[in-house]
């Protein structure tokens, strides 16, 4: 999930006795799955959460890019490269198509570049981590954008128009990355014993942080109830990791490595996979700064906003001066 | 530092004979640059023959809060719809 434990700034949910006739009218339409678009009349906590949930949302987009880059060079064939830098430009892609919809909301580009790189705005714990080996080119596409899917796909049926429409264009191209990331894990599972231990050691790494990605449970968050009354959160971070793991255990035993999770087994009862504890202080750590690579990467992206300052300023007194003389021919 | 790029509506037509349709907005100093950074955002998978960029301060729109003085008028007019008019079933080609 890109976007964790978004504050809703709600103490407790209300019911529709307690709310104004406009907030009533507003739930109303949410209730009947009308899109909200942006003129529309919103509750200000409702544009406030999705400034914050969508922005968060752009950020990982960008931010993921960091990750991945660094194997551009290095890509084992040329095929593969081309295909990484298809990958990565897609993610720049996503990430403008969301910047687009939360700027329906009244808020600017440059202000939420500026809460990324003060720390204020967020981005997924998962992109702290780092890409020690090519084969982490292969369990991201796997995992990281398998997780990143089972979230978006509900997100399709949110209920902000400009969301929805970003979130289906982006589903829309996704699956390419995940299946790319899966032919990396394939190619290296059937190669040499060094090239699947690779991979295994790339599963390894990659799966408690994965499954992280979807945040602490949350069946009696506030904040959760209150995304789910506006619909901009469709299942609870529980119900959307269950799945990811049911869908990926599977996977794993066709790539014939096995996830580090010695509690990980089929209970026929339930119809899903039981699995170990996840280790939730690690998942605050990273979220607050401390993971392996928190501070790495907002420098990178500092370091690239502050870099093409002069491009950005030089692009727009170029067109400026091109404007006047246009005028002065005219 | 300093003033963002000005914001640009998009518009694609998918393949001749279609319309442009609203793809998304994106930020550009220019419209040669809008026009650029459209087909890179928006047309990485052939999605487009043509792009149109606007600015998005060029655009008019109606007002949400006159929808139904705007909008209501044609609901009651239901014999603008062909279906309005039933045709006997021996009635050919109509």
């Amino acid at each position: 999930m890109y976007a964790q434990m978004v504050d809703t700034g709600a103490k407790k949910l209300r019911s529709l006795e307690e709310m104004t006739p406009e907030e009533r009218a507003f739930q109303a339409r949410v209730d009947a799955d009308i899109k909200i678009e942006p003129k529309d009349w919103m509750p200000e906590a409702y544009r406030k959460t999705l400034i914050r949930q969508i922005s968060q949302h752009a950020h990982s987009e960008i931010v993921g890019m960091l990750p991945e880059g660094n194997w551009i060079t290095r890509a084992p064939t040329l095929q593969r490269k081309a295909i990484l830098m298809a990958k990565v430009q897609d993610e720049a892609g996503h990430g403008l198509y969301l910047y687009c919809a939360a700027e329906t909301l009244g808020v600017s580009r440059d202000q939420m570049v500026a809460d990324l790189h003060s720390g204020k705005a967020k981005y997924s714990s998962i992109f702290n981590y780092p890409t020690l080996s090519w084969a982490d080119i292969g369990a991201i596409g796997w995992l990281v954008d398998g997780a990143a899917i089972m979230n978006q796909i509900p997100l399709c049926r949110c209920s902000f128009g400009p969301y929805s429409r970003a979130m289906i264009r982006v589903c829309k191209e996704e699956s390419f990355h995940q299946r790319q990331g899966f032919d990396i894990m394939i190619k290296l599972c059937r190669g040499t014993p060094e090239q699947k231990a690779m991979a295994q050691d790339a599963l390894n790494r990659w799966w408690w942080p994965s499954l992280m990605m979807f945040g602490p449970p949350d069946a009696s968050s506030v904040h959760s109830a209150q995304s789910a009354q506006w619909k901009i959160k469709i299942l609870s971070n529980d119900e959307l990791r269950q799945r990811f793991i049911d869908q990926t255990v599977p996977q794993a035993d066709f790539l014939g490595i096995t996830m580090p999770d010695p509690e990980l087994k089929w209970n026929a009862e339930r119809g899903h996979y039981d699995f170990g504890a996840i280790d939730w202080n690690e998942l605050y750590e990273v979220v607050k700064g401390n993971g392996p690579c928190n501070r790495e990467r907002l420098r990178a992206r500092v370091d690239a906003w502050e870099s093409g300052a002069w491009v950005r300023e030089a692009a727009l007194a170029h067109a400026e001066k091109r404007a006047a003389a246009g005028r002065r021919a005219a | 530092m300093s003033r963002e790029w000005p914001l640009w509506e998009i518009f694609i037509r998918s393949q001749h004979g279609l319309a442009h349709k609203h793809v998304g907005s994106l930020h550009a100093p220019d419209a040669e640059m809008a026009i650029k950074n459209a087909r890179d955002v928006y047309t990485r998978r052939n999605e487009g023959v043509s792009i149109w960029a606007v600015k998005s301060s060029d655009i008019v729109a109606s007002s949400p809060g006159e929808k139904e003085p705007m909008f209501e008028p044609a609901s009651s007019k239901v014999y603008r719809h062909p279906t309005f008019f039933p045709m006997p079933d021996e009635v050919k080609h109509i």
